[in-house]
């Protein structure tokens, strides 16, 4: 093939090797480091300053299903994979911990009233006598903490590898995805003796010695909770920053094309599901250890749901955005089942609506709209400051040029290409701007 | 592998699918040398793009057999197909819309293809010249920055050529390639192919006679799932039946 070598000048920093200079990614990096440092503030420094214990423990609560949040919007927002059985994953996160948990609660000296001291006070009231075969492995700590996020793993491999290689996709996986949700809470409400039923397990109290319902041990969850969730979402950051970022948006757009360039798309998928999946146990464990129980209620059809309004709401494809919308969504259901327990189901189901008609990109599509309006006030300000100073300003303009050069090369990175990313004019009236406003000072 | 299949790149026996009955692919059997280009041509509805669908592994035919560089390919899945080298073009151009054309190439290009390994993927310079290179043989080295959304649709069609070309297959298929292009975009169009099929074999199904003329080195008229004729441009266009499928009653 007669084909001649692109001149280096003319290759875009778009486009350099990574290692070498790239431009846009930089910036764009650095905009969505910016949020994320904000978001990090506002969870680890304002929240616990601002907000009581009782409330404190509450938005701990909610940052939970953050985790589910995060691991629906690469599983939804980017892959296309729209799970409504997130509740399965968080619940079984939340029972491995609960388990431990309640074998630590249930030892011999705190139990001898039961008829069989040492076992779970529920399977002690349902006449089970022995501690069951599964439950035994979840005396170890380390064997617990291995099973949050390796057992609900494995569910999701083989219900994800299941339908993916069959491609069944779309609307009948979060059907199939719902089925699973709604079979392992009636499997856990119906095994009263193994599962503590209906009310879950409850009366949680050390881990590992450690008595987790004092205020500080609490607190010291919040800030645990916090970090995990702020490296689960650095984590998606440089995984969607990835090849395998814009493959999943590939996958979500054309799965056709993608399996016709040579990818496995059931494996992408299944990946893609499993992700979520272990997302959605760290959450579910953090739960128990923060609210000090689990029970179905937190794994079925409803809850499952209600975890896919929050993505919704914030913005399915901002990792960032979706815990927003989790706490949005979470804060309004608690306001409003206080002050409207008649009417707040309808009240979420209105904000659920209300939100995704007027940003179809949830409240992370805020952003660009505010961006857009920012960009034209600064251009009416440029406008303004021009007129006023002048010839005046150009003459000075000419001799501020060689620190213009300066300056843009370092700090006006950022405002010159923001104006890039969203598609906006070229950047000379930042750039006038900039000049405009080295000649006035 | 022993036989005559042996010295064809591809070779395709008996092939035969039939949908409820209606034998869509009808007892097909034919053989492309390498750097061959070969046209398929035939009336709507003939079995063509069903062809090219048996053969890259979107359908699995009832009976027959298609045996790549030796090795038989039914039951393989679709991107096992893709990785022995055979490369597949839609009818409608699909290229990801959302992407660059320098993203769209990249995410061609036959590395990092597991989840952890695309994770781990890197740009490098080998990467980014080997894009570039495709991009100038597919006339868009001007439109790498540019999202794909806003080619025109030839230039559409061009970029699937290019994510093609970026695996270096030794099997090209394209179907309806020239399909909405302008006729200065359909001349480098076949410039493209004739250069293509210096390296790889090319074969093209296609409605536009001029083009194909131009093109093809062979051409293959099929109807209702059968060949009807073969030869040289010239030698089917004269070939009364099939004047008189095209033509039609």
């Amino acid at each position: 093939m007669s084909v001649t070598t692109t001149a280096e000048g003319r290759i875009p920093a778009t486009q350099q090797p990574d290692g070498g200079m790239r431009f846009m990614q930089t910036v764009r990096d650095r905009r969505g480091t910016l949020l994320f440092i904000l978001t990090a503030i506002l969870l680890l420094v304002v929240f616990p300053v601002a907000m009581s214990n009782f409330r404190l423990n509450l938005v701990g609560k909610y940052l939970t299903y953050a985790f589910v949040s995060v691991g629906l919007v690469i599983c939804w927002g980017y892959g296309g994979i729209l799970s409504l059985g997130q509740g399965v994953f968080f619940g079984l996160g939340g029972y491995c911990m609960a388990m431990f948990l309640k074998l630590e609660a249930s030892d011999p000296i705190s139990t001898k009233i039961q008829s069989t001291p040492g076992i779970p006070d529920f399977m002690d009231w349902n006449q089970i006598t022995a501690l069951p075969m599964f439950w035994r492995p979840f005396k170890s700590l380390l064997f617990s903490l291995g099973a949050i996020p390796l057992l609900p793993g494995l569910v999701a491999l083989v219900v994800g590898s299941a339908m993916f290689k069959r491609r069944v996709g779309g609307v009948y996986f979060a059907i199939i995805t719902q089925a699973v949700a709604s079979i392992l809470s009636i499997l856990i409400i119906g095994q009263q003796g193994y599962t503590g039923g209906v009310n879950g397990i409850t009366d949680l109290r050390t881990l590992h010695g450690w008595d987790i319902r004092s205020d500080s041990a609490k607190r010291l969850l919040y800030y645990l909770n916090a970090v995990l969730l702020l490296g689960s979402v650095y984590l998606g950051q440089r995984m969607l920053g990835s090849k395998l970022g814009r493959l999943l948006v590939a996958l979500r757009d054309k799965e056709e094309r993608v399996r016709f360039s040579g990818y496995d798309v059931a494996n992408l998928k299944t990946f893609a599901f499993v992700f979520a999946a272990v997302m959605a146990a760290i959450g579910g464990a953090m739960f128990t250890l923060q609210v000090g129980f689990m029970s179905p209620s937190f794994v079925g059809i409803v809850p499952s749901i209600e975890m896919v309004i929050g993505v919704a709401v914030g913005g399915r494809i901002s990792l960032l955005g979706a815990i927003y919308g989790t706490l949005l969504v979470n804060f309004a259901k608690t306001y409003f089942s206080e002050r409207f327990p008649e009417l707040w189901l309808y009240l979420i189901g209105a904000l659920f609506i209300g939100v995704v008609m007027v940003f179809p990109n949830g409240l992370a599509g805020l952003r660009s709209v505010t961006g857009v309006s920012l960009r034209d006030g600064w251009r009416r300000l440029v406008r303004a400051v021009r007129g006023a100073t002048g010839a005046s300003a150009r003459a000075a303009a000419a001799q501020g040029g060689a620190g213009a050069t300066v300056e843009v090369s370092t700090g006006g990175m950022a405002m010159v290409s923001v104006g890039q990313l969203e598609g906006g004019p070229p950047d000379d009236d930042a750039a006038e701007a900039r000049r405009a406003e080295g000649g006035s000072r | 592998m022993i036989g005559p299949a042996s010295n064809y790149l591809l070779a395709v026996e008996g092939l035969t699918v039939s949908f409820d009955g209606f034998k869509a692919v009808d007892d097909l059997s034919f053989y492309v040398g390498r750097d061959e280009l070969r046209a398929i041509i035939g009336p709507n509805g003939a079995g063509k793009t069903t062809v090219l669908d048996l053969i890259s592994g979107r359908t699995q035919p009832s009976s027959g057999s298609i045996v790549f560089n030796g090795e038989e390919l039914r039951n393989m899945r679709e991107h096992e197909i893709v990785r022995k080298g055979i490369g597949r073009k839609f009818q409608t151009p699909s290229v990801y819309e959302s992407l660059t054309v320098f993203e769209n190439l990249e995410m061609s290009y036959p590395a990092g293809r597991t989840a952890f390994g695309a994770w781990a993927f890197k740009r490098t310079r080998a990467v980014v010249d080997k894009v570039h290179e495709v991009a100038e043989a597919v006339y868009l080295v001007d439109r790498l920055d540019d999202r794909a959304e806003l080619l025109s649709h030839g230039e559409k069609q061009w970029l699937e050529i290019g994510m093609l070309l970026i695996q270096s297959p030794a099997l090209m298929m394209l179907d309806e390639p020239v399909a909405g292009m302008s006729a200065p975009e359909r001349e480098r169009t076949a410039e493209l192919l004739k250069r293509i099929c210096q390296t790889a074999a090319v074969v093209v199904v296609e409605h536009d006679m001029e083009f194909v003329k131009r093109i093809a080195h062979r051409v293959m008229v099929m109807h209702q799932g059968k060949w009807l004729a073969e030869g040289s441009m010239e030698h089917v266009q004269n070939d009364p039946r099939v004047i008189d499928v095209y033509l039609g009653h």
